[in-house]
Parts: structure tokens; sequence; C-alpha cells
């Protein structure tokens, strides 16, 4: 799986999704052992393709760099890669990459009695109410979260 | 019925999904080298940017009404056009990718479906998914269906972006509104023509006698006045294999030599080359052109351009290179400031179906060096492997001052986090 970078911002890079190289790692059903071959290595012709399972649409998914530190608590840390899928639709509990007052950040949507607020994972930081004088985007909904370790 | 899918301002709604501060704001892109102006958003058309603009005799507009100025980021557009032809080809099994932001859809046997419906679906979700709006044009025809879509882009609130025409008497209405110079296959000439007689709208011209039609604008002429009064004519056009292919490129600086002319017709013809290559044809003939800058009515002007014969069709670097000198010979003068040239390869044979000559055929090594070339440069980068008459230091110098951010390579080098 490879990027493609097509646009970054202080607080987020983002790259597009390609999908074409596929990484295919053989699953052995059954284990492996040692010692006589096993008759059911004829078999082997399932593969993951971590692409099919982590970009479910292509057309709409694109990749996003984090940089800080609001969002550890639900396991997003600085530098991880973002997988946003711009189809899916904004909905309460999801997370979501928004554009507001003129940057890119990612947080938790969170709709309570018809307010809308943007909800950090981070105690540090303080939930952000959005009023109708912000200029708010819900770009797309954060499907994976991929780290190096 | 066929649908007309096309991106509205499709170049600077693709720099706008990244940068959404700058939707409602004024937005052009500029050619290759930062020449002119290429694409405009609906902002920037009103501020009366026109098309093909010079850059630098609209700087001052620029600044005076904070257009946003980019370069031609063609990796993001073929990128952002390829999602949003995924998607449309979703919708039916019949499509035709007709240029870089449009697609006709074929929509046969859909007898049962609510068409209307469907675009406004087609509509909605390519927009949702991608940022790019589009608009969606829908007819029995597609020379109706390219109308459709200008009224649904036209009146993009009224229309939600989406325009059927599937009665006579919207056909008619769509028709009257349509002036003719706009019909799309009525070239400036013919519409010149048309206006003299009093044929003023695509009504009119649907009107027309038939034996008229084919009389003064051939059988494309006929068959388009079919295809608008709703007797689908023009089908889906499969992909063809280009019919030539040129590489020509503005200079970032005038030249006046030969010797720096020779370098860039080199380079250009190494590019026809391998497009060539890469579809797998050859050439018979090729054309070499020149010309000062137009705008500098100060000097000199001079523009000519020429075509050489091949002694045998050709894909090899060597060959092109040789002849495309030949011609560049024959046409450069001394004393003018050079300010674009172009090599174009024309009159193509399939590679593998050319026929030998008696006398002067190619030389067969050339295949497995053109080969070898091609394998390292796709290795190792464009144009690593060059020929020595090309300029070697000269790597990537294309004017690209505002180019919107691009490419890394791969997750493997993304993923370095740091604690």
């Amino acid at each position: 799986m490879a990027v493609l970078k097509l646009y970054d911002t202080i607080t987020l890079d983002i790259y597009s999704a390609l999908s074409e190289s596929v990484l295919e790692l053989p699953f052995i059903e059954g284990g492996i052992s040692a010692g006589f071959p096993s008759p059911a290595l004829d078999f082997i012709d399932l593969k993951i393709d971590l692409n099919k399972h982590v970009v479910k649409h292509p057309s709409s998914t694109f990749y996003g760099r984090v940089k800080g530190v609001s969002m550890i608590d639900a396991g997003i840390h600085d530098g991880d890669l973002l997988v946003i899928d711009k189809s899916l639709e904004p909905k309460h509990g999801k997370i979501g990459v928004c554009y507001i007052d003129g940057e890119f950040t990612v947080k938790r949507i969170f709709i309570k009695n018809g307010e809308l607020w943007l909800m950090p994972a981070n105690s540090a930081y303080e939930p952000i109410r959005i009023t109708p004088e912000n200029e708010l985007l819900v770009w797309g909904i954060v499907t994976h979260v991929i780290k190096a370790f | 019925m066929f649908a007309l899918a096309d991106c509205n301002n499709f170049y600077a709604s693709c720099e706008r999904v990244f940068r959404p501060d700058l939707i409602g704001k004024p937005v052009v892109v500029l050619s290759n080298n930062d020449g002119c102006v290429i694409a405009r958003s609906n902002e920037a058309k009103v501020l009366g940017i026109p098309m093909g603009a010079p850059a630098f005799d609209f700087e001052a507009l620029f600044i005076k009404h904070q257009v946003q100025v980019f370069s031609a980021n063609f990796a993001l557009y073929g990128d952002m056009s390829n999602r949003v032809m995924d998607i449309l080809g979703e919708y039916t099994p019949e499509m035709e990718i007709y240029s870089i932001d449009e697609a006709f859809l074929k929509l046969q046997g859909f007898k049962y479906v609510d068409l209307h419906a469907y675009g406004l679906n087609m509509q909605k979700r390519v927009t949702k998914s991608t940022g790019i709006p589009i608009s969606v044009g829908i007819a029995p025809t597609k020379s109706l269906a390219k109308i459709a879509n200008k009224i649904a882009k036209k009146f993009a609130q009224q229309t939600r972006s989406v325009h059927i025409i599937n009665s006579d008497e919207v056909r008619i209405k769509a028709l009257k509104w349509t002036k003719v110079e706009d019909v799309w296959g009525i070239g400036r000439q013919h519409a010149k023509r048309l206006c003299a007689l009093g044929v003023n709208n695509a009504f009119d011209f649907a009107q027309m006698d038939k034996d008229w039609v084919q009389k003064y604008m051939s059988i494309v002429g006929l068959r388009l006045h079919q295809d608008l009064n709703g007797i689908p004519t023009l089908d889906l056009e499969e992909v063809q294999p280009k019919k030539n292919i040129a590489t020509t490129r503005s200079f970032d600086k005038n030249f006046t030599t030969l010797d720096e002319l020779k370098e860039r017709v080199t380079t250009f013809a190494v590019s026809c080359a391998e497009k060539l290559r890469k579809q797998g044809s050859c050439c018979n003939s090729l054309s070499v052109f020149v010309h000062t800058n137009r705008f500098r009515n100060d000097l000199p002007q001079y523009a000519r351009s020429i075509v050489v014969q091949l002694p045998f069709a050709s894909n090899s670097n060597y060959e092109l290179v040789k002849y495309a000198n030949i011609a560049l010979e024959r046409i450069y003068k001394l004393g003018y400031h050079y300010k674009k040239a172009g090599v174009i390869v024309l009159d193509f044979t399939p590679e593998d179906a050319t026929q030998l000559t008696m006398f002067g055929n190619g030389n067969p090594n050339h295949t497995a060096i053109m080969q070898t070339i091609d394998k390292l440069n796709a290795l190792y980068g464009r144009q690593k492997i060059k020929l020595a008459s090309q300029d070697l230091k000269r790597m990537w110098v294309m004017k690209q001052e505002k180019l919107s951010p691009r490419y890394t390579t791969n997750l493997k080098d993304i993923i370095t986090v740091k604690c």
C-alpha cells in the first residue's frame, strides 16, 4: 500500500490512497509445523490483502498524518496515519476529520440536545462547541489509524 | 438514454478539496511553466479573467482581487479524475471517458428506473465522496445530454445540478436556449454561416432541411442534426490509440542559438519516442515547430513548422532525434528570440507490423537498447538515462512556482515516528 501526498497543512498532511499495489501475505490455516510436509500446503491460496480490509472505498479514501496530542485517549498519536473515508456520513460518536476556522483537525463528533461538539480525547483539551459562527466542514470520517512501532 | 457527467471547474475544484478555505473565492490554475490560465473558478470567471490569459498580464488583477493562483498539479488532477470516473463507472456498464473531467454514460435497459433520481444520486455521491462537484445531463442522445448538462450547470440551484430531457417539450425548450455556436460539434466557421442564415439557436438548426445540412456540413453535421432531433445517432466511442503525439513546451527564457534549440528538440523527440513505445506504435513522419513570443511586440516575430518523412517507421530515440534535428535545422533562423518549440509525431503503424524497406531499415539493436532505457527510466525515475545530446544537468526545470503540495512515495517513508 503506497500513498501519494496530495496536500499538507500545519496540522495534517493529506495523502491519496494508492491501492493498486497488492501486498499479499499467505494465510495458512492450521498453523505451520516442522517435519513432514503438510498436505495442506497445496491449498495455500487464502491471502490477506490489507488494502481490502482497510480501504473499503478506494475512490473516496484519503490518508492524513496526525500532528498533535489531543486525541491520545482515542489511540490517535502524533505521527499516526489516518485512513479517512469521505463517503461516510458524520454521525454521533464517529471520529471525523473536520475543517474548522481555516485548518484540518481530527476530533470525535458529538451531538447532544441538538448541539454539535467536537470532542478531544485528552483531558488537557477542551471540547469545541460548534456555533453558527464557526465554519465547519466535516471533511471525512476516520475509519482506521495506522501506527508504526 | 445517455448521461453526461461533467466536473465543475475541475482543476480549481481539485485544489479546493484540500483547501476548503478557497471555496467561494477566485481560483485560477496556470499551464505548464506558469504561462497562462487554463482553469478558473466561477468567481475568477466573474472577474473577467479569460481562458488562456497570459499570467503576467493579469498579475496586478490577481493581487487586487486576491485570486489564488496555482501551477498545474497534474498528479493531483489525474488522481482525482480517476476517483470520479471509478464512481461513475459503478452507474453503468458502458461509459466513455471523454476527457479528464467528463464522461458519457450509456443508460440502456433502465426503462423502469427513475433516471432523474438516478442522476441526483450520482451527482450527490460523486460530490460527497471525492469533494469534486459535478453536473449531470440526461437525454435520449449524446448531443442532447451535453445540452442538458449545460442547463444543469447554469441553473445549479433550481436543478440541483441534474437536468433531464425526457419529453419533446423539454427538448425543444433546451434547444431554443442553446446558441448555435455553443452546440457540441458545431465549429466557429459553421456557426458563422448558420447565423448569417438566421439560424441562431440549436432548435433552428434542428429544424433545418436535412439535405442542406448534409450538403454543407457533411455526414458529420447530418449525424449531429439527427442526434439533436432525439434520434440516437452518436454512440459511445471506443478508446483508440492516439493518432499523433506531441511534446511541446514554452521555454522559461528566450533561446536564440541553434544549439539551445537542438537540445530542447532532442529532449522533445525522446519524449515522443517514449510515448510511442508505450502504446506500441512507430511513426512514419514527424513535425517540428518553433516560434517567438507573440506577446513581445517589441521583438521580431517568426513562426514556422515543417514535416519530415522518415525513411522507415520508427520509435527509436536515435532515429527520431536525428530527423527532428534535421527538421529543426531547416526552419531555424538566426536573429530571433524563440519562446516555444515542439515535436509532433504522426502517421503511426503498429510496432509489430512495420514494413521492411529495401534500403536503410532501422537498426534492430535499437529495439533492445530502447527497452533497456525504458526499464531503467521506470526504475530510477523519468529521464535518468538520456542521450548525450540532451542537457544532462536539466532535470526538471518546469516553472511551477505555485504548485500545491504533492507526492511522497510510499507508506514506509511516511510512518517515521519520533518519540
